[in-house]
């Protein structure tokens, strides 16, 4: 695990959770990220070299249940615009992507 | 007969039977909800023109002579981190401020064809990160025991409100202790069922493999009869169960003799408050009252399970919560491209909590980082769960305390994430190893707040969970 967090750091890790902050919050951001980062260096203490890593809790127990592949409903084109701050009628609208 | 006090079973009876009509239920209760919710700010959306065209839609059900379902009726409070079609949904945050859900999660579809009605939408921490309910973009809500503390959280706002008696029973959501530690701190009882007994879909995602949907309600018996009616397989969710659903009222009143109950040293441990340690002390002696066989258990890994917790909750949050960029719902923050308007949407909508996590988890996941945190973190995961395998080789249940502290004052812990983060001790673990868990109360402080403990049981043994849990609940109560 790394060691002393920066404010640099944290400023590399904001872009990309595409979040952006004024440099007081960055400041404050990075106190408490070094806080809770130290916190998690107790995870170096147990000896893990015999576990799997765990990603769902029953995923032993339970096998991932398939269906048939059978056309259903489906929200209404209408429907899933609805909540859009901007759309065409047709397509959701996003600032300009390509020059 | 006052409508508000009548046992649910009852309550729907008199609905089905015509005694009484589901307007007039959902009147009691929203009378019984105007006159705490200054004070308490249970409920984000309570309104009653909703609510009664609900309702009335049961009568006239019941009118024609259909069958109205085992919950005709019955107001259920919604947190508001569940979809309701038409009814905003903003979990607590601006950035779904005004989202109108154009579905029904399945809950609340299967809630609705069991007749049950939508009674508002409760408060909560923003995207249910949060262990106090001060993390809502909308303000916090109070307990009612002392309106100067916190009701716990997330879901501090369907805990407080059953405890108040606003609403009978509600919905809430559990990801590291969010309906088990409110449900203490209130005084009320809260279920998390095993992870995948409760469909998700519709549940807006903060961790896909630790969320899971369940009750706070006034007992142990319509905690059961409202997680029946939720529970089971549901094809939108492929990670929900198809363990078939018992009927766990049934052996509600079965006794307890021979049944072994495992206390696990780490958490009765320093650090455990004086009283909510005594409430765990009189809940042992109670259940060895009943005829159950107390021993002390060891869960080693356990110590770890806030750091682990705390490293795989926000990863999985920051992904599922990449899709808030102002493109399909939500406020949109224009900016010059398309870049600048993800990132002052996402700024401006988000509070610091989120933020907070987010970055976490999107630190953890980065490269360079990925194997040292968010790897280590599923091997622990791993120990903690082979913990609780071990220990069920030779006991049937666990009990230990929901909360390391009777219900804490607003303010006390908000300038410090990771004193906040530690009120989730006893609670994290059900999560990471997908185990279903209840709180229910304990009695009270000296100062006359409210205790809990909490039971733990082996993957899909919610009935002998329910069992155990209604038993104690009769000895604590008497």
């Amino acid at each position: 695990m790394g060691g002393k967090i920066g404010t640099e750091e944290v400023q590399r890790v904001a872009e990309l959770a595409r979040l952006e902050f004024t440099g007081e919050e960055l400041e404050r951001f990075t106190g408490e990220f070094a806080a809770i980062l130290d916190f998690f260096e107790q995870l170096k203490e147990p000896d893990t070299s015999a576990a799997e890593p765990l990603f769902h809790a029953l995923s032993d127990a339970e096998e991932t249940p398939f269906r048939e592949d059978e056309p259903g409903g489906s929200l209404e084109r209408e429907e899933a615009l609805s909540q859009a701050p901007s759309t065409d009628g047709e397509h959701f609208k996003v600032p300009k992507v390509i020059e | 007969m006052n409508v508000t006090e009548l046992p649910i079973e009852d309550l729907c009876a008199a609905v089905r039977e015509r005694e009484l009509r589901a307007a007039q239920v959902a009147e009691a209760f929203l009378d019984a909800a105007r006159r705490r919710e200054a004070e308490l700010h249970s409920f984000l959306r309570l309104e009653p023109e909703e609510v009664l065209a609900d309702a009335r839609r049961v009568d006239s059900v019941i009118a024609s002579g259909e069958d109205p379902g085992p919950l005709a009726g019955l107001p259920v409070a919604v947190k508001d981190v569940i979809v309701t079609r038409g009814v905003p949904t903003t979990c607590g945050s601006r950035i779904l401020e005004d989202y109108r859900p154009p579905y029904d999660a399945t809950v609340v579809q299967r809630l609705k064809e069991a007749g049950a009605v939508v009674f508002g939408k409760t408060n909560c921490d923003e995207f249910a990160m949060g262990s106090s309910t001060e993390n809502s973009a909308y303000g916090p809500t109070r307990n009612p025991w002392d309106a100067s503390r916190v009701p716990g959280g997330s879901s501090g706002g369907s805990a407080a409100c059953v405890a108040a008696g606003q609403a009978p029973i509600a919905l809430g959501t559990d990801t590291g202790g969010s309906i088990r530690q409110p449900a203490a701190f209130c005084g009320v009882v809260g279920f998390k069922p095993t992870y995948g007994r409760v469909s998700r879909y519709g549940l807006v995602a903060f961790a896909s493999s630790l969320d899971q949907i369940g009750p706070l309600a006034r007992n142990v018996r319509e905690a059961a009869l409202l997680t029946r009616v939720i529970a089971g397989h549901d094809p939108r969710d492929s990670t929900s169960s198809r363990q078939p659903v018992e009927n766990w009222l049934d052996r509600l009143d079965r006794d307890l003799d021979g049944l072994r109950v495992g206390v696990p040293k780490e958490w009765t441990g320093e650090g455990l408050d004086p009283e909510v340690r005594g409430a765990v002390e009189k809940a042992s002696a109670r259940l060895e009252a009943l005829g159950c066989r107390l021993e002390e258990v060891s869960l080693p890994s356990s110590r770890y399970a806030i750091a682990t917790y705390y490293i795989i909750a926000p990863a999985e949050a920051s992904s599922n919560l990449a899709r808030y960029d102002g493109v399909r719902y939500g406020p949109r923050r224009e900016g010059e491209d398309l870049e600048s308007m993800y990132l002052r949407t996402r700024s401006e909508g988000f509070g610091p909590e989120v933020k907070r996590r987010i970055m976490l988890g999107t630190y953890a996941l980065s490269a360079g980082y990925y194997d040292a945190y968010f790897v280590k973190a599923a091997k622990v995961r791993r120990l903690v769960l082979q913990d609780f395998q071990r220990v069920f080789g030779t006991v049937d249940l666990l009990l230990g305390p929901t909360t390391p502290t009777p219900p804490f004052r607003l303010g006390e812990k908000t300038a410090d994430p990771l004193a906040m983060y530690l009120s989730d001790v006893f609670t994290v673990t059900a999560n990471l190893a997908g185990l279903p868990a209840l709180s229910l109360p304990a009695g009270a402080t000296e100062g006359g707040l409210p205790l809990g403990v909490q039971l733990v049981a082996p993957h899909f043994r919610e009935g002998r969970l329910l069992q155990a849990a209604h038993g104690l609940e009769q000895e604590l109560g008497s």
